[in-house]
């Protein structure tokens, strides 16, 4: 039984996948860039949901990370000559230090308190980009325009495909590397600090290391998916990466599903697509469409998209071994 | 130094604006462990139904009181509608249910009244006081503050309804038993914080100007001075309010210009936070194992 559900499982992520592949040939440029930015979006609530999902570290400030993920990589490109591809694992590796060193302060405070503390960073990084002294680099209030890459040489594909592709890759590996880590020691560590921090530290874990290091960790996926956003959107500008950004990181992240690998695909797709949907419906305000499916979403799937679906599965699953018992 | 006098003063003025805010966020907090995102906008739609009154030609301190009935109404009719049914959801998707009522106001103030900034009369004289210090609506501004305060002070400490109300903050289940309706208590929080807020709004709109994201600065200064005070303590989101405010005034005047203000009052407010994680007056808690 258990086995037969592990198989269907591993038959609909396969499914899935392939799904995920023959979107771009099926779908228009425009669309195509969309979903890329979904799939970027996709990266940062998972890193996010590192932290504040599997550790109970509710950050505000990813936008900030994000921005630090995109301007490495544009610095890195524009000043640096640097190739596009290469820029993704260092503006991951940028935002690990700066996440983690920004993780150690961040120790003493909880709940609200962090949140205020992490949203603070997001609200001055806008401030900080524009800052006359390192103008020289991020090219100040106009920020750096970035030319979209060409596919490699004999890949048949143009320029939105390849782009959709690698993001795709790269979402790929980040997913199965989250998981992994979420079902090894130090993902238990971060789930034991979080559901009871005085018990997992009398068990002999490192609080201040863990902690900091699932803020580290945390702000490498979103470095990595900074990076990736700022190649595919082409621009980078401080005015990009407000306090708004942050919040529709966190929005993402609880109707996904909290501490849920899935929930960061489903919490994409609702910040990437909801707001279009949204204007459709109504262009005078949009924003309170928008906000009316941010309530609806938050009375049917209290725990998330994610959530409702674990439970309808299981209440199938339940109900057909029932029904099997009695045939 | 009479520079630096008046930026003080000036800061307490707004800092009393920061610190009605606060409160009406400490009232929410108090009785529901929740943070309110959407209290300034709630108090931005409460100010322009007090602009629409105005604009109709009733007098602004009867104004005054209409607005804050019907905050009171409406934010005691938001909780029963609307909070109500999230009451039991994890806390994150409790503070997205706020963060769509804070978009859904917003977007439904700028729908109906525009994106345009309107002005916003003030009820004190035109004339500064203490010889050019300070605004006559600066002085006001801290007066009225100062009075909401005690009113609270003496309805939570001598009526019973506000003992009532304690009680179920501070231990809702055997309040219950005690035959206290928790839940009307909870929506009578509500309706006292949006009618906070409504004053909040009507003294700050004639600084700020009118428009519908007039309150997104002034939250996120309230949020920091309620954390600050300690966001369990009504008298500590006010000390905290004006605090913040006096912090913001002077460094953005002196020391850093008022484009790097924000960023540094919440520095500043974190720089604090570290030293005292909760808050200046905010109660420690020990947890047991």
């Amino acid at each position: 039984m258990a086995r037969q559900a592990r198989w269907w499982q591993w038959l609909g992520l396969l499914a899935a996948l392939a799904l995920l592949c023959a979107l771009p040939f099926a779908l228009s440029n425009y669309r195509t860039f969309q979903f890329t930015l979904a799939l970027v979006y996709a990266i940062v609530l998972l890193g996010l949901n590192i932290l504040t999902g599997y550790n109970g570290q509710i950050s505000l400030g990813h936008g900030a990370f994000y921005a630090i993920g995109a301007y490495t990589a544009a610095i890195l490109m524009d000043k640096f000559g640097v190739p596009y591809w290469a820029t993704v694992p260092l503006a991951g590796a940028v935002c690990l230090v700066f996440g983690f060193l920004f993780g150690l302060p961040a120790l003493r405070l909880h709940g609200h308190y962090l949140a205020l503390a992490t949203f603070a960073l997001a609200v001055a990084m806008p401030q900080i980009l524009k800052y006359k002294g390192i103008e020289e680099w991020t090219g100040g209030v106009q920020g750096i325009v970035i030319l979209k890459p060409d596919p490699p040489a004999g890949v048949a594909l143009n320029q939105d495909q390849w782009l959709y592709l690698l993001t795709l890759a790269v979402a790929v590996v980040m997913f199965v590397l989250a998981w992994n880590l979420i079902h090894s020691r130090v993902g238990r560590a971060w789930m034991a600090l979080r559901d009871h921090p005085i018990a997992a530290e009398a068990m002999g874990i490192n609080s201040a290391l863990y902690k900091a290091s699932a803020f580290g960790i945390s702000a490498l996926y979103t470095g990595v998916a900074g990076a990736l956003g700022a190649i595919v959107v082409q621009f980078v500008a401080p005015d990009s990466f407000t306090g708004v950004l942050s919040i529709n990181f966190l929005i993402g992240l609880v109707i996904g599903g909290l501490a849920s690998i899935s929930g960061a695909v489903w919490g994409a797709l609702f910040i990437q697509f909801v707001p279009n949907i949204a204007d459709h419906i109504s262009k005078a305000a949009p924003w309170a469409i928008y906000g009316i499916f941010m309530i609806a979403f938050a009375y049917a799937m209290p725990t998330g998209v994610a959530g409702f679906l674990r439970l309808a599965w299981s209440r199938t699953a339940r109900r057909t071994a029932g029904a099997r018992a009695q045939a | 130094m009479e520079a630096l006098l008046h930026q003080v003063l000036s800061g307490l003025a707004t800092g009393g604006i920061y610190a009605s805010l606060a409160l009406a966020l400490v009232m929410i907090y108090r009785s529901t462990n929740h943070i309110n995102f959407a209290q300034g906008e709630m108090a931005m739609f409460s100010t322009y139904l007090a602009w629409t009154l105005i604009d109709a030609g009733v007098s602004w301190w009867l104004v005054f009181l209409m607005t804050v009935g019907a905050s009171f109404v409406a934010g005691m009719a938001i909780e029963r509608l609307l909070i109500r049914p999230v009451e039991h959801a994890p806390l994150l998707t409790v503070v997205i249910v706020f963060i769509g009522l804070l978009v859904i106001f917003n977007s439904v103030a700028g729908w109906i009244y525009s994106y345009t900034i309107k002005s916003f009369p003030s009820p004190f004289p035109a004339e500064p006081v203490f010889g050019g210090l300070m605004s006559a609506h600066e002085l006001g501004a801290i007066g009225v503050t100062l009075v909401v305060l005690l009113l609270l002070y003496l309805f939570f400490q001598f009526t019973p309804l506000g003992l009532a109300m304690r009680a179920v903050a501070q231990n809702p289940a055997s309040s219950r038993l005690a035959g206290i309706r928790v839940g009307w208590m909870l929506a009578l929080g509500w309706g006292l914080a949006a009618a906070i807020g409504a004053v909040a709004g009507m003294m700050v709109a004639p600084v700020i100007y009118l428009d519908p994201n007039m309150m997104s600065g002034v939250l996120l200064y309230a949020f920091a001075a309620a954390l600050m005070g300690g966001i369990d303590s009504p008298g500590g989101a006010v000390a905290g309010g004006f605090i913040v405010g006096v912090v913001e005034n002077v460094m953005g005047a002196f020391v850093i210009g008022t484009e790097l203000k924000l960023t540094v009052a919440l520095l500043v407010i974190i720089g604090v936070l570290l030293v005292r994680p909760s808050g200046l007056f905010g109660k420690v808690f020990v947890t047991r194992v």
